[in-house]
C-alpha cells in the first residue's frame, strides 16, 4: 500500500541522447515522416532548398541568393526536422529505458512445465524456456524460482517478491482461488509451491503491450490528438495558401522573392513547434503513467482519465487504512472495566485477524497483559457460529461477535440483552464504528468498539479532486449509518453502502446515462464487469486475471489512490498539447514582422516601417526567424516531456493563466528571441 | 466636429436600445410565444396551406439544409432567367437591355447570397421588374434564409439531446412575415416621406442651373432601399448606392438607413441568448463583437477626420477632414462610421466611396469583411462567430485539461474537421481570387475581355492591389461593397466572384449547422468544476484572440502589400 515512486532519472542520460540522435536521422525516412503532416511539409521544403543550393553551387547563378546563403537555410531547415525527430526519439528512448528496467525482469527464465496441474509431486516436470510457454500451459514454481510468465495460481499459496515490478520490497501473498490469484512474470517466489496456468500468449503480456505503446510502434493517436492534428493540418494549409498566393502578389508589386525566402516564410508560419513536439508529448504521457507504476493499455485510456467526472473508490485500503482497529472498551453493568478488558483480550488472543490483534494491543496499552496458556481452548470463527473466542480451563466460555449473533446466543440461554449495551452498539454504529459484543458464559459483558482509521491526508486529496471537478464515491460493505459517517469524515461526495458488485455496476451505468465518465478501481473477479463498464477501469496487479483483462489500466503498486495521479496525468497530457499549440501559433506574429518586411523592403522601401524589431538586413531577418523557429523545438523538449503542470484552480482561472503564459508569452518571446539572434547573426554577415 | 461624433454615438445608442427588445421579440416569434404581430398567424397558415407545408413536421439538420439549398437553387434559376430576358419584359420604362449571361450569373448569385455585388449600375443594368421581382425579392428571401439558418442553429443548441430542430419553412416564412416585412415597412415609409422616390414612372428630366437637360432615374426605390438595409443586403437602387442623393437624401435618412441595417445583426445575438436560455453567453458574445467593432470603427473615424497628409502637404487646409469621395451632407466621421458598419455586418451599401478612404480605413473595412463576425450578416453573423468559437473551445479545452466541450457536448475530431475547413475557406477564396486577378493583371494584361485586365485598376501600385483584394474579400464575405475603381463587369470578375460568392455563402451556413446538429445528437455531459465555462469573459477574450490571430496570420502579407504599404508611403 505504500506509494513508491521510483527515483526519477534525469530527463536525459548520455546513452538516451545517443540513441535518440541516431533515431532522429532514421526518422527522416518519408514513410515515417508522412504520419506528421506538419513536419513532412518541412522535410519537403528542406529537399527543395537542397536542390536550390546545388543548382546555385554548380551553375554559380546567384539570382536565388548565394550558394552559401541557400546552404545555411537548407541546414537550418534540416535541423528543424531533426530537432522534431529528436524530440520524438528522446521521448521514446525515455519510455524504453523505463520499460527496459521492467523488461530485465522478463529475461528468458526456465519454466517448469507440467501437464497435470493436480499432481502434488513434480515428477513430470519438463524444464523449457519461458518463451516456449503457450496459453493455458501449466507450470510449477517453488521457493526461489522466478515466475516465467503472467498467470493465475490454480493451486497452492506462496509469498512472492514483486519488487522487480513495483519497487516495493515487502513480499505479498498470492493464493489459488479468491481475488489474489494473479502472478506476474519476473517476480520471485519466496516460499511454498504454486501451480500456475499461463493466461497470456507469448509477447502479449500487459508489459509487452505497454512497451510497444511507449516505443511508438503500436501507438494509436488518441481522439484529441487526431482532432488537434486536423486543426494543425488546416493551419498548415492556410499557410500554404498564404505562401503560394504571395507569388502573384509579389509579381504585381514587382518584387522578386527568392525560393529560400518563400520556404523560410512557410516553415516559420506552419505550427512546427507543436507539430514537432506532438508525438513526444503523447509518448511522454504514457511514460509518466509508467513512472507512476501504471500500465495503460492504450493512450486513449490515459487521455480519458483526464475527463473523469466520477470516481468510485473502495473504502478499505483507499479511504481507510487497511483494517479496523479497536479504539474503546465499554463494559456492561456487571464486570469492572479491567475485568472486561481482560475478557476481551482473552477472546482475541488466538484471533489472527488485524482486528483481533488490535484488540490485544489496545488492552496492552491500557495495562492489561493477557498471555496464552496451554490449557486454553481457542474457538476460531466459523461461518456457522459467526463468533470466535476461547474456553478457559475453569470452564468459562468467552465469545465475541456481532450484536445479532451474541444476542441470539444469550437469549437462547435465557439471559437478557442489556439496554445500555444495545444503546452503546447503536451509538458506535452511528459514529462509523463497528461494535463487537463480548459475552462470557452466555452473559453480555460489554462492547468493543472498532474504528476505521481514515488515511491521513486523504481529505486533502478529495478536496483536490473536487476542485478538478471529480466527484468521489465511496464503495463499502458497511451499513448505511457507518458508511455515512466515514463518508462525511473523509470528505467524499457520495457513498454506496452494503455494496454488492451489481450495485457498483448500476451506479456506474446511472452516472454514464447522465453523460458522466466514470473511473473505478477493482481487483476481484466480481469487479470485472464493473471494470469493463467504467470508462477508466484500473485493475490492481494483485487482482484476478479477469479483473486485469476487464480494466484498461493495471496498477503495479496495488494502490487505490493511484486514480488521482492517473487523472492528473491525463489532464497534463491535454494541457501540454493545448498550451504548446497556443504558443506555436502565437509565435507567428513576430515571425511575420521579421519576414514580411524582409521580403518586400527592397522593392517597397516604405515597408521598412513594419520592421519593428529593427533587424539588420533582409537576410539576417530571415535567418533569425528560421533559426528561432528551429531552436525553440529543442528548448521546449524538456517541457514537452515533463508536461505542463496541472493546477486545480478552476477551469477559467487555469485558462487565464495558461493564456497569459503561453499566449501572451508566445507573442512576446519570439520578438526578443529573433532580435537577439539577429544581433548575433549580424556579427557574421 | 463634436456634433459629428455625437451623431454617431446617438445612432449607435438608438440601435442598441432597439436591438435588445427586438432580440427578445425575435426569440418569442420562434419559440411560439405571444407577440404583437400574432394576428398574422392566419396569413402564415394560408401560406403553409398554399405551399403544402406541414408546419408541425420536425426536421433534423440534414433535412433543414436540404430544404434550404433546394429552395435557393430554384431562386437562382428564376433570377438568372429573369435577368437575361428583362429587356423584353414589362415594367421597363427606360428601355434597359437584358443582362449578358455572365453578368446575369453574377447578379443572380450575388443577390441570392445576400451580397449584392452589383457589377452594373441600377439605373441602366436592370428594369423596374427585375429590381422588384428579382433584386428586392431576393433581398427578402436571402435575409430570411440567413435568419432561418440561425434558427436551426439556435434550436440545435437549445435542447440537451435532440435531432428535432423545428421546421425550416416555418422559420423562413415567419422571418419574412414577422420580422423583415414589418421593419422594412416602417423604414420604407420613413424614407419615402424624406424624399426617396416611390414611383413607377421612367426617367424624369430636369434642367440644371447650368442650363443642361439631364435625365434623372427614379422608380419604386424606397421599398427596396428599406429591405436592402434591414436584410443587410446592400444592393442599391441607384449605382451610387446610398451616396446617391435620391437613395439617401439627407442626414436623417442616413441615420435611418444606418440603424435599419444594424438592428437585425445585433438583435440576433440577443435573440440567441433568449432563445437558448443562456443570456449571459449572448451578452459575452455581444460584448466581444462590440469590442471588435469599435476597434475597427474608432481608428477609421480618426483617420477620416484627420484628413489626407498628401493634401495637407500641398498647403490645402482640410477643416472637415478627408472629403474625397464623401458627401458633404454626411461628413467624414459619419461616412467613416458607416463604412465600418456596412463592412462588419455584410451589408455593403455605401454612403461614400471606399476607394477614396484613407489607407488604414481601407484596411479596417477589409478586416471587417475578412472577420465577418463582429455582429456579421443577418442571421449568418452568429454562425460565422460560432466557427471561431469552436476553434477557441477546442484549444482552450485542451489548455484546461479536458476533452473540449460546448454546451454539454463533447467537441471531437469530426466537428473540428468541419470548423477547420470553414476556417481555411475564407483565406482560400480571398487569397486565391486575389492571386488569380493579380496574375491576369500582370501576365495577361491584354486578354480580350470587355475590360482588359491591364485596365481593370483605376489606381496603380498598392491601391490597385487593394482594389482587387477588396473585391474578392467583399465577394467572400457576401458584403457587396466595392473599391469602385475596379472595372469589374467582365467575364473574369463576374465568374470568379460568382463562385466565390456561392462558396462563401453556403459552406459557412452548412458548416456551423452541421456542427450544431451533430453536437445536439451527442450525449449531454453535465457541468462540473473542471468544465470550462463558455459564457465567461475569459472565454470571450479567448475567442477574440482566436479571431484576431487567425485573421492576422491569414491576411497579413496581403494587407502589407495593399493598405499597409500605402499607409507607410503616405505618412
Amino acid at each position: 500500500m505504500t506509494n513508491t515512486t521510483k527515483p526519477q532519472a534525469g530527463l536525459f542520460t548520455g546513452e538516451m541522447m545517443g540513441t535518440a540522435l541516431k533515431q532522429a536521422f532514421v526518422k527522416l525516412s518519408p514513410k515515417l515522416m508522412i504520419k506528421n503532416p506538419v513536419m513532412f511539409t518541412v522535410e519537403i521544403g528542406t529537399l527543395v532548398m537542397l536542390v536550390v543550393f546545388l543548382v546555385a553551387a554548380i551553375t554559380g547563378d546567384t539570382s536565388q541568393g548565394s550558394a552559401a546563403y541557400n546552404f545555411i537555410i537548407f541546414l537550418i531547415l534540416l535541423l528543424t526536422v531533426l530537432f522534431a525527430n529528436f524530440a520524438e526519439a528522446i521521448a521514446e528512448a525515455r519510455g524504453k529505458a523505463q520499460a527496459e528496467s521492467l523488461r530485465k525482469a522478463r529475461k528468458d527464465t526456465p519454466a517448469k512445465k507440467i501437464s497435470d496441474p493436480s499432481a502434488d509431486r513434480d515428477e513430470q516436470v519438463q524444464t523449457i524456456s519461458s518463451a516456449q510457454l503457450q496459453l493455458d500451459d501449466y507450470f510449477v514454481c517453488i521457493a526461489g524460482d522466478v515466475i516465467p510468465m503472467d498467470g493465475e495460481i490454480v493451486k497452492g499459496i506462496a509469498s512472492i517478491d514483486e519488487s522487480a515490478i513495483t519497487g516495493e520490497s515487502a513480499p505479498v501473498i498470492r493464493e489459488a482461488g479468491g481475488d489474489k490469484s494473479s502472478v506476474t512474470g519476473g517476480t520471485k517466489v519466496l516460499s511454498d509451491r504454486i501451480v500456475v496456468r499461463v493466461t497470456t500468449k507469448p509477447g502479449e503480456t500487459f508489459l509487452d503491450k505497454m512497451i510497444a505503446l511507449v516505443e511508438g510502434a503500436n501507438r494509436q493517436k488518441t481522439p484529441n490528438e487526431i482532432a488537434l492534428t486536423i486543426l494543425l493540418a488546416s493551419f498548415t494549409i492556410v499557410f500554404i495558401i498564404v505562401c503560394v498566393t504571395l507569388k502573384p502578389f509579389a509579381d504585381y508589386a514587382n518584387t522578386p522573392i527568392t525560393i529560400a525566402a518563400y520556404i523560410s516564410l512557410f516553415v516559420c508560419l506552419i505550427p512546427t513547434t507543436i507539430g514537432g513536439l506532438l508525438s513526444a508529448i503523447g509518448i511522454a504521457g504514457m511514460d509518466r503513467a509508467l513512472r507512476a507504476n501504471i500500465i495503460a493499455k492504450s493512450g486513449k485510456a490515459v487521455e480519458t482519465a483526464g475527463d473523469i467526472d466520477t470516481l468510485l473508490l473502495d473504502k478499505t485500503g483507499t479511504i481507510t487504512i487497511g483494517n479496523r482497529k479497536a479504539t474503546n472498551f465499554y463494559a456492561a453493568e456487571g464486570p469492572g472495566d479491567k475485568e472486561f478488558i481482560a475478557l476481551a483480550a482473552l477472546s482475541s488472543l488466538a484471533d489472527d485477524t488485524p482486528e483481533g490483534k488490535s484488540i490485544v494491543e489496545l488492552a496492552l496499552q491500557q495495562g492489561v497483559n493477557m498471555k496464552r496458556e496451554a490449557d486454553m481452548n481457542f474457538i476460531g470463527f466459523t461461518a456457522e457460529t459467526r463468533s470466535s473466542g476461547v474456553d478457559l480451563a475453569d470452564g468459562t466460555k468467552i465469545r465475541k461477535g456481532a450484536q445479532d449473533t451474541i444476542r441470539g446466543m444469550v437469549m437462547k440461554a435465557g439471559n437478557g440483552f442489556p439496554l445500555s449495551v444495545s444503546e452503546r452498539v447503536k451509538k458506535i454504529s452511528e459514529n462509523g464504528g463497528t461494535p463487537l459484543v463480548v459475552a462470557s458464559n452466555d452473559k453480555v459483558q460489554g462492547v468493543i468498539e472498532l474504528q476505521d482509521i481514515i488515511k491521513p491526508g486523504i481529505q486533502e486529496r478529495f478536496e483536490r479532486l473536487r476542485k478538478m471537478g471529480v466527484k468521489t464515491v465511496m464503495v463499502t460493505g458497511d451499513n448505511p449509518l457507518t458508511a455515512k459517517f466515514i463518508a462525511e469524515k473523509a470528505g467524499v461526495d457520495d457513498f454506496i453502502a452494503e455494496a454488492r458488485p451489481e450495485d457498483k455496476m448500476n451506479y456506474i451505468k446511472t452516472e454514464q446515462n447522465n453523460g458522466k465518465l466514470v473511473a473505478m478501481m477493482g481487483d476481484g473477479t466480481n469487479d470485472a464487469p464493473a471494470l469493463a463498464q467504467a470508462d477508466v477501469g484500473v485493475a490492481m496487479n494483485s487482482g484476478t486475471q479477469a479483473a486485469k483483462e476487464a480494466g484498461n489500466m493495471v496498477d503495479l503498486d496495488n494502490d487505490p489512490t493511484k486514480l488521482i495521479e492517473v487523472v492528473e496525468i491525463g489532464k497534463q497530457l491535454l494541457i501540454t498539447r493545448g498550451t504548446l499549440t497556443t504558443f506555436s501559433i502565437a509565435n507567428d506574429v513576430a515571425k511575420y514582422f521579421a519576414i514580411v518586411p524582409a521580403l518586400f523592403v527592397a522593392a517597397i522601401p516604405a515597408l521598412q516601417g513594419l520592421n519593428v524589431m529593427n533587424l539588420k538586413s533582409p537576410e539576417t531577418a530571415i535567418l533569425s526567424a528560421v533559426i528561432f523557429n528551429a531552436i525553440i523545438i529543442p528548448i521546449l523538449i524538456p517541457l514537452a516531456l515533463r508536461g505542463v503542470a496541472y493546477k486545480p484552480i478552476g477551469a477559467s482561472a487555469l485558462l487565464r493563466r495558461n493564456l497569459l503564459v503561453y499566449g501572451v508569452g508566445g507573442v512576446v518571446i519570439p520578438f526578443i528571441g529573433i532580435k537577439l539572434i539577429d544581433l548575433l547573426v549580424s556579427i557574421f554577415i | 466636429m463634436n456634433d459629428e461624433i455625437a451623431g454617431i454615438v446617438i445612432v449607435f445608442g438608438i440601435t442598441l436600445l432597439i436591438a435588445f427588445p427586438l432580440g427578445k421579440y425575435i426569440s418569442n416569434v420562434f419559440t411560439g410565444n405571444r407577440t404583437i404581430l400574432g394576428f398574422l398567424a392566419p396569413v402564415e397558415r394560408f401560406i403553409y396551406r398554399l405551399c403544402g407545408i406541414d408546419p408541425l413536421q420536425e426536421m433534423n439538420w440534414k433535412q433543414h439544409l436540404k430544404a434550404l439549398l433546394t429552395i435557393n437553387l430554384v431562386w437562382f434559376f428564376y433570377a438568372f432567367i429573369m435577368l437575361i430576358s428583362q429587356g423584353s419584359l414589362f415594367l421597363n420604362p427606360d428601355g434597359n437591355p437584358s443582362q449578358t449571361p455572365d453578368l446575369a450569373f453574377n447578379t443572380a448569385i450575388s443577390f441570392l447570397v445576400n451580397c449584392d455585388l452589383q457589377h452594373y449600375s441600377g439605373e441602366s443594368g436592370v428594369t423596374y421588374l427585375t429590381q422588384i421581382g428579382v433584386c428586392a425579392f431576393l433581398m427578402f428571401v436571402s435575409a430570411a434564409t440567413g435568419i432561418a439558418a440561425a434558427l436551426i442553429f439556435f434550436r440545435a443548441l437549445r435542447d440537451k439531446v435532440t435531432d428535432k430542430l423545428g421546421n425550416f419553412w416555418v422559420f423562413f416564412v415567419k422571418s419574412i412575415t414577422r420580422i423583415l416585412m414589418p421593419i422594412s415597412l416602417v423604414v420604407a415609409l420613413l424614407l419615402a416621406f424624406s424624399g426617396t422616390p416611390t414611383s413607377f414612372e421612367g426617367k424624369d428630366t430636369v434642367v440644371t442651373m447650368q442650363g443642361d437637360t439631364v435625365g434623372v432615374s427614379r422608380g419604386p426605390a424606397a421599398a427596396m432601399i428599406a429591405i436592402k438595409h434591414v436584410g443587410t443586403n446592400g444592393g442599391g437602387w441607384f449605382g451610387a448606392n446610398s451616396a446617391h442623393p435620391l437613395e439617401n437624401p439627407n442626414y436623417f435618412t442616413n441615420c435611418v438607413e444606418l440603424i435599419a441595417q444594424f438592428i437585425l445583426p445585433l438583435s440576433m445575438v440577443f435573440a440567441f441568448g433568449f432563445f437558448i436560455r443562456k443570456k449571459k453567453m449572448a451578452y459575452v458574445i455581444f460584448g466581444i463583437m462590440t469590442i471588435g467593432f469599435l476597434a475597427l470603427a474608432i481608428p477609421t473615424i480618426v483617420h477620416e477626420v484627420n484628413g489626407n497628409p498628401a493634401i495637407a502637404a500641398l498647403g490645402v487646409s482640410q477643416p472637415t477632414g478627408a472629403m474625397e469621395g464623401k458627401e458633404t451632407r454626411f461628413g467624414p466621421a459619419m461616412s467613416g462610421f458607416w463604412s465600418i458598419v456596412t463592412t462588419v455586418i455584410s451589408t455593403g451599401s455605401v454612403n461614400s466611396m471606399h476607394d477614396s478612404s484613407m489607407p488604414l480605413s481601407g484596411m479596417t473595412q477589409l478586416l471587417g469583411m475578412m472577420i465577418n463576425s463582429f455582429y456579421g450578416g443577418c442571421g449568418v453573423g452568429i454562425l460565422n462567430y460560432f466557427i471561431y468559437l469552436m476553434i477557441a473551445v477546442f484549444i482552450s479545452g485542451l489548455m484546461v485539461g479536458r476533452t473540449p466541450e460546448f454546451m454539454g457536448h463533447k467537441v471531437e475530431a469530426r466537428e473540428i474537421k468541419i470548423a477547420a475547413l470553414i476556417t481555411l475557406l475564407s483565406p482560400l477564396l480571398i487569397l486565391a481570387g486575389t492571386a488569380l486577378s493579380a496574375y491576369y493583371n500582370v501576365h495577361h494584361a491584354d486578354a480580350d475581355w470587355a475590360v482588359k485586365p491591364g485596365n481593370w485598376l483605376n489606381n496603380p501600385s498598392f491601391h490597385g492591389f487593394s482594389e482587387m483584394l477588396y473585391e474578392n474579400t467583399s465577394a467572400n464575405a457576401n458584403n457587396g461593397s466595392g473599391f469602385e475603381g475596379l472595372g469589374d463587369n467582365n467575364i473574369f470578375w463576374n465568374v470568379v466572384t460568382g463562385f466565390i460568392l456561392l462558396l462563401g455563402r453556403f459552406l459557412p451556413i452548412i458548416g456551423p449547422i452541421a456542427i450544431a446538429g451533430i453536437l445536439a445528437k451527442k450525449k449531454h455531459v453535465p457541468e462540473s468544476a473542471g468544465t470550462l465555462k463558455t459564457d465567461s469573459i475569459t472565454f470571450g477574450v479567448m475567442t477574440l484572440a482566436v479571431i484576431v490571430i487567425i485573421n492576422a496570420l491569414s491576411y497579413f502579407p496581403a494587407l502589407a502589400l495593399g493598405p499597409i504599404a500605402e499607409y507607410f508611403s503616405l505618412y
